[in-house]
């Protein structure tokens, strides 16, 4: 094992001469504020670094290419087994694609924080006293962009499955529509998923705490889609208040939970 | 097992009041867990470059004192700082200059050696060289780098948590029962790194039930007994 000597952070404290005639600190207080040059990170800053380490152990980890995927692929296909009749399945895709995401969402959350629980590397970072609203938009940025890799496949899934075309009009209220429905999911998982990380029967907990409180976002995700596809006759500018809602639910969520999620923690 | 006292070391570099400051100053501390109060005016004073061995049966408060000095748990009664930090009124910088070394390690088991330390590092604002510095004082540098944490032995993930540590730039580790589930081996190389680091200035408390191993490494011992704590 090396256990050659290098420099510890810890002796660049400057020495204090004793002849000074400055102010005497608490001497003690200097141990601390004399640290090496490159201060803490600040909130963004720790958040960004949260989700780019989620990201990086789903690079290692795959768990969203080799299991979430094939999951919400086979939730699309069941639901097209079910619903044979082609007219039902073109009135009622975009539902569908809502409804697999929810599903897929659960395994995301529950991975998401498996991670964090199986060495207590979430209770290392609150024990180093890492910023939680920091940690809380780090596992929500992270968890939005798997989220949002998941609605770009089942809606191209969609496209193939349930014969579904995407007109040239509606696709800025489709885009707008993916991006708001994913920080209003990924804000609601994120926050219960912490919530129910603590407990011992998280496995059901977190369903029953995740599927009634996101009911707004398969709504009102459902409905712009349904108007930027123009399906069952709906027109684009039918959508738009649809994702005011989404909006405020993401807002409203977003802030809340970056509230509440330390406490949550915590306890 | 009882270590004798000895005068704590102090680093070359260590001159002026920083260096003589306690790291750790309890007086008649009480912590409170639920209504069981579980430290009963406990005093102690650890000074830098110290390996501190706390020792007692379970149930002594060995884990609260750890606690208490993290400050995850309030202090509520007598006076307290650690680091020059108010542990009353100052707990929150108090954990972001201590590490908190428990049964876990607070490790991603799916990233690499080195993408944990850089993680931990990041976290606040470490520069590249006191990562590499950090991996090489805990022996997990060169071939161990690459290696995803959860293919390492016990012992290598437990260097690679104190890698985390230092990078971190913890200024007092709190070690709760660091050997357990360690092979001889793996306890030496722990041993080794610890040492090092408090030649470099870290100041280490350690609660362990295993005397004679801690004994041998600790520079003092104190008996924890019915949350007290008699030096």
């Amino acid at each position: 094992m090396s256990t050659e000597p290098t420099r510890d952070p810890a002796a660049t404290e400057p020495i204090r001469d004793p002849s000074s005639t400055e102010p005497v600190r608490d001497p003690a207080a200097t141990h601390v504020s004399a640290r090496p040059a490159g201060g803490p990170p600040g909130a963004w800053r720790i958040a960004l670094l949260v989700a780019s380490k989620d990201l990086r152990i789903e690079v290692h980890s795959r768990v969203l290419t080799n299991q979430v995927l094939p999951f919400a692929g086979v939730t699309m296909v069941i639901f097209a087994f079910a619903l044979d009749a082609d007219s039902v399945l073109q009135r009622v895709a975009p539902g569908l694609v809502w409804l697999a995401t929810m599903f897929s969402l659960l395994v995301l959350v529950q991975r998401a924080f498996a991670v964090e629980a199986e060495d207590g590397a979430l209770d290392a970072m609150r024990v180093a006293g890492v910023d939680a609203r920091a940690i809380y938009l780090g596992k929500l940025l992270g968890l939005g962009v798997q989220l949002l890799v998941l609605e770009v496949v089942l809606l191209f899934a969609a496209v193939v499955l349930y014969s579904q075309t995407v007109p040239l009009e509606g696709v800025v209220l489709l885009v707008t529509t993916l991006i708001s429905a994913t920080c209003g999911l990924a804000a609601v998982g994120t926050l219960y998923g912490g919530l129910a990380a603590g407990f011992r029967g998280r496995e059901t907990l977190l369903p029953l705490l995740t599927l009634p409180a996101v009911a707004p976002v398969l709504i009102g995700a459902t409905r712009a889609v349904e108007a930027a596809l123009g399906t069952a006759g709906a027109v684009v500018s039918d959508g738009w208040p649809w994702v005011g809602l989404l909006v405020v639910f993401a807002v409203a969520f977003g802030v809340g939970g970056s509230l509440a999620f330390g406490p949550l923690i915590d306890e | 097992m009882n270590v004798p006292s000895s005068r704590p070391p102090t680093a070359d570099h260590d001159t002026g009041d920083a260096a003589t400051a306690p790291v750790v100053r309890l007086v008649d501390a009480v912590a409170v867990l639920g209504q069981f109060p579980a430290l009963a005016g406990a005093s102690l004073t650890v000074h830098r470059g110290e390996i501190v061995l706390l020792q007692g049966p379970n149930g002594a408060g060995k884990t609260t004192l750890l606690r208490l000095c993290a400050g995850l748990v309030p202090l509520a009664r007598g006076e307290g700082s650690v680091l020059g930090l108010d542990l009353a009124t100052q707990r929150e910088a108090v954990r972001s200059t201590v590490g908190l070394l428990g049964h876990q390690n607070g490790l991603y088991l799916d990233l690499t050696v080195e993408e944990n330390v850089r993680f931990w590092g990041a976290t606040v604002g470490a520069t590249d060289d006191e990562i590499s510095g950090a991996m090489g004082r805990s022996g997990v540098a060169d071939r161990l780098a690459d290696v995803t944490v959860r293919r390492l032995s016990a012992g290598q993930q437990r260097r690679t948590a104190l890698a985390c540590l230092l990078a971190r730039r913890a200024r007092l580790w709190l070690l709760d029962e660091p050997h357990a589930g360690l092979d001889a081996s793996a306890r030496d190389d722990l041993d080794a790194t610890l040492r090092s680091a408090a030649r470099q200035g870290a100041t280490i408390v350690v609660a362990s039930h295993e005397l004679e191993r801690a004994g041998s490494l600790a520079t003092r011992s104190v008996d924890v007994v019915a949350g007290q704590v008699h030096a």
